[in-house]
């Protein structure tokens, strides 16, 4: 077996990644990035809309500061998140997104003079300041006070991914792609690096590294409708919490995005909505400023969700083959406007719906799209529970969304944490010198070596596949955008079921080689454990707060629940453990109304002394 | 009536000793709005999971699932079912390693080819934390983010003969990532610079102007306008360097 050492390994390629990668690198250290595909065909290309980074270049923008940024991301976040963490993120923002620049992405610039924009299917004119001209301009978001994503076209995620993969090249970071990493090797105490598997060979690797980071992205994929990438199952979280050590934070904070469209689930981008967008029901009529008068179509993500699911349930839903609809409608926008900066979402529906957006409306419905949760970190992303192991990205819960990520925050995050994570990745790598203990690493290889022989002689029952639907079936139906005590109680139920079946699977096929069932095979359980950490932690939160909305606790209640979930998994055992922390030590922002999405809140003030 | 559909699809698994290169048939009954994409992975949950092929975003962003369609490079995800014919043959991409059935390692060729046209901003200037950003005209940020919409997928060299050839040609995907570089202010790289890089016969001069390239790409990118630019550029180059008086 090959045993491949390195100061510095990063299990995944994508932005966040790999800016940790680059900061590493450029610091003198080895950086080797894992990816289960090439790092350009990570999920953050397809990041559409734009990152927010309080510029304050444009004239809707003007007045913009990392203030306003920072009361829309707490509020954005329900006051779910950890306000230290906030205030460095969007202390540092504009920085990263200068950095971007200064590295070549083409940010969309300020023009001089005279414009048309959208707002609620009205046309309105705003004239840019000439002494602005060429700096970098943004468009509108969700939840946010002041235009702030700055974007490019609508592809911003692949302009920045392609730009900063090759500052990584330049930088000697090393890809080792088409791999997969299966457990972390650590000792209780420290963590050491991982065990491999090859995904061209199927051979396993132990990669032993000073530091380890996890930055595999979101989890979407345990739901059936998603818009995530088919590779986004939660590989690097199911490796943390199979060390029985580190804690999952919030994961029962998982985001639906209005606009995943029908059937397919692909996603278009909010900006969509931010450039004027409108959504329309069975009867083509507007109906979120009836619901938000104040913010329309532009309230935060979970709130349009929400109201688009009541919309439906008041019968107002347009009926298809897939389920019940709602529409997009951007045919106001114009032809020019949607072949530039709205190109991708017009190839999407060409490609995909085979229906033409200049002209016709887009079928769209709420479909899980972001996930808050991840690998619980503290502020410097060092994972709680194990030295030598961090987190960034959407892999992490270093907790800047709280219950609710508000657009283009997720894309700042990636880079803003790389750098900040990555200058902390640096400072550790120079005050630490490690010993690998070799009884560790062969204990943790003989481990997974065991698990693909038993799957390939095996003597289960059940077909992976099968499995597999079952669990997204679950989550889809009962742990959704509405939540209600008797549904969690039923999902809990089902996945601890579905959790025996998934260590049970018989291959159909031979198993050899880059095999995909095997692949599958060996990633079904954690990821059923992940869902059981999602529908439990749901289950146990008798409150509603951003994304998590309880029917029968529709309060958000700061009295009991101003706290993060850590969920642990001790192995062998069917459920998690969850134990609870405090949302932020620092409180900057105390816990208000968000001015949108309505819902009553149980103060804090109110608990007996 | 639906239709029956036929696909022929190239299996071989180099990890297992009794596996030979051949085309095998799967049958699937056409539904509405199927896509090879969903094609594909119904063929291997429901009749072979052993079957390998590569998706990604299953949205046409991140260029992971191209393939050979009925003779044709293109993206898996979004070609549409109905607009084939019945018999479907679908093969793993030319130019590239085969790592089995229809899965190609793409990732290699492509760090390989960027690391050689150093496909980074060249610039001596030091990244300023303090300062505002340097000012672009839109138009111009507008021009390269034409050029990098590129998504690597491979399809340009899977159409390519001369890529086929010569497995030193850098293709129409390095030439227009070049492009972009010399429309980018940011970048201080000269032409003689470029020369050295794509002056060649692995470069801009293997170029026999097909034009496959272009037909197959997914995202449209002008690799046309973007060849006939750099050979342009390149092709005077290399006359001011034999022509003495302009040296």
């Amino acid at each position: 077996m090959q045993i491949i050492y390195t100061d510095f390994l990063s299990i995944g390629s994508g932005l966040a990644g790999e800016r940790v990668a680059i900061e590493a690198a450029q610091a003198g250290f080895e950086a080797i990035c894992l990816s289960l595909v090439p790092p350009r065909r990570s999920h953050s290309s397809a990041a559409q809309g734009g990152m927010q980074a309080s510029l304050g270049n444009c004239i809707k923008g003007e007045g913009d500061c990392p203030d306003v940024h920072f009361l829309d991301t707490v509020k954005g976040s329900d006051w779910g998140c950890d306000q230290e963490v906030a205030r460095m993120f969007v202390d540092t923002a504009p920085l990263a997104i200068r950095q971007m620049a200064y590295w070549g992405v083409p940010w969309n610039r300020v023009v001089a003079g005279k414009s048309f924009y959208f707002k609620g299917g009205e046309k309105l004119e705003k004239e840019e300041k000439k002494e602005c001209e060429g700096l970098i301009t943004a468009r509108d978001f969700g939840g946010t006070a002041k235009w702030r994503a700055c974007y490019c076209s609508d592809g911003a995620g692949h302009a920045m991914l392609y730009t900063l993969d090759n500052v990584a090249i330049q930088s000697g970071v090393k890809a080792h792609d088409r791999v997969e990493a299966l457990s972390l090797i650590h000792d209780g105490e420290r963590c050491m690096g991982a065990v491999v598997r090859c995904l061209k060979t199927g051979e396993l690797r132990a990669y032993l590294a000073k530091a380890t980071l996890i930055a595999t992205g979101g989890f979407g994929r345990i739901y059936r409708a998603s818009t995530n990438a088919i590779i986004n199952e939660g590989g690097g979280l199911i490796i943390a919490l199979d060390t029985g050590v580190v804690p999952l934070g919030n994961m029962e904070a998982v985001q639906f995005h209005p606009t995943g469209i029908v059937p397919t689930d692909i996603l278009v981008t909010e900006g969509c909505r931010g450039d004027g967008g409108t959504l329309l029901d069975v009867n083509q009529e507007r109906f979120m400023h009836v619901y938000e008068p104040e913010k329309a179509e532009l309230a935060s993500r979970d709130v349009v969700s929400r109201r688009m699911t009541e919309h439906i349930r008041k019968g107002l839903g347009v009926k298809s083959p897939y389920g019940e609809h709602l529409w997009l409608d951007i045919r106001h926008l114009g032809e020019k406007h949607i072949t530039t900066k709205l190109r991708e979402v017009y190839e999407i529906c060409k490609n995909f719906l085979g229906i033409d957006p200049i002209t016709q409306l887009i079928p769209v419905r709420p479909t899980q799209h972001y996930s808050m949760g991840g690998v619980r970190t503290n502020k410097d992303g060092a994972a709680y529970g194990l030295q030598g192991l961090f987190s960034a990205g959407e892999a992490c819960c270093w907790d800047m969304h709280g219950f609710n990520r508000l657009g283009g925050n997720s894309l700042a995050e990636t880079v803003v944490a790389g750098m900040i994570v990555g200058g902390k990745v640096v400072e550790f790598l120079k005050g630490y010198e490690t010993s690998f203990d070799t009884s560790a690493i062969s204990s943790a290889v003989k481990k997974q070596q065991e698990k693909i022989d038993n799957l390939i002689s095996g003597d289960g029952t059940e077909q992976v596949y099968a499995v597999r639907d079952a669990m997204q079936d679950v989550l889809m139906d009962y742990v959704g955008i509405f939540r209600n005590e008797k549904d969690l109680t039923l999902a809990v139920d089902k996945l601890k079921e579905i959790h025996e079946r998934a260590n049970n699977i018989k291959l159909q096929s031979n198993g050899l080689g880059a095999n995909p069932e095997m692949a599958l095979a060996l990633r079904l359980p954690g990821m059923v454990r992940l869902a059981l950490c999602v529908a439990y932690g749901a289950l146990e939160r008798k409150e509603s707060r951003g994304s998590h909305a309880r029917e029968d606790y529709p309060e958000r209640n700061d009295r009991d629940w101003l706290v993060r979930t850590l969920a642990y998994w001790k192995e062998g055992s069917e459920l998690p453990e969850l134990k609870y922390e405090p949302a932020t030590q620092v409180v900057e922002l105390p816990p208000g109304d968000r001015g949108y999405g309505g819902g009553k809140i149980i103060s804090a003030e109110t608990r007996e002394a | 009536m639906a239709r029956k559909l036929t696909f022929s699809i190239f299996r071989y698994n180099p990890a297992d000793p009794d596996s030979k290169p051949e085309m095998k048939k799967y049958y699937l009954t056409e539904t509405e709005n199927l896509n090879l994409f969903v094609a594909l992975n119904k063929i291997r949950e429901e009749q072979d999971p052993s079957i390998q092929f590569d998706f990604c975003c299953r949205a046409g962003i991140c260029g992971a699932c191209a393939m050979v369609i009925n003779g044709r490079p293109g993206l898996a995800c979004h070609t549409k079912v109905k607009d084939l014919p019945d018999q479907i043959s679908l093969m793993p991409l030319p130019g590239f390693k085969l790592v089995g059935d229809l899965s190609v390692d793409t990732g290699t060729w492509f760090r390989s080819m960027n690391q050689k046209i150093e496909s980074w901003v060249h610039t001596d200037k030091k990244f300023d934390p303090e300062a505002e950003e340097e000012r672009m005209d839109n138009d111009l940020a507008e021009k390269i983010y034409e050029l990098d919409r590129c998504i690597e997928c491979g399809c340009c060299i899977g159409a390519c003969a001369t890529a086929q050839m010569r497995e030193d040609f850098l293709g129409a995907v390095a030439l227009n990532r070049i492009s972009r570089f010399i429309i980018d202010p940011r970048d201080k790289r000269q032409e003689k610079d470029y020369f050295e890089v794509v002056g060649t016969d692995q470069g801009i001069f293997g170029c026999m102007g097909l034009l496959g390239c272009e037909d197959v790409c997914p995202k449209d990118i002008p690799l046309q306008d973007q060849l006939a630019f750099v050979r342009r550029k390149m092709g005077f180059y290399a006359l001011k360097k034999i022509i003495p008086w302009k040296n």
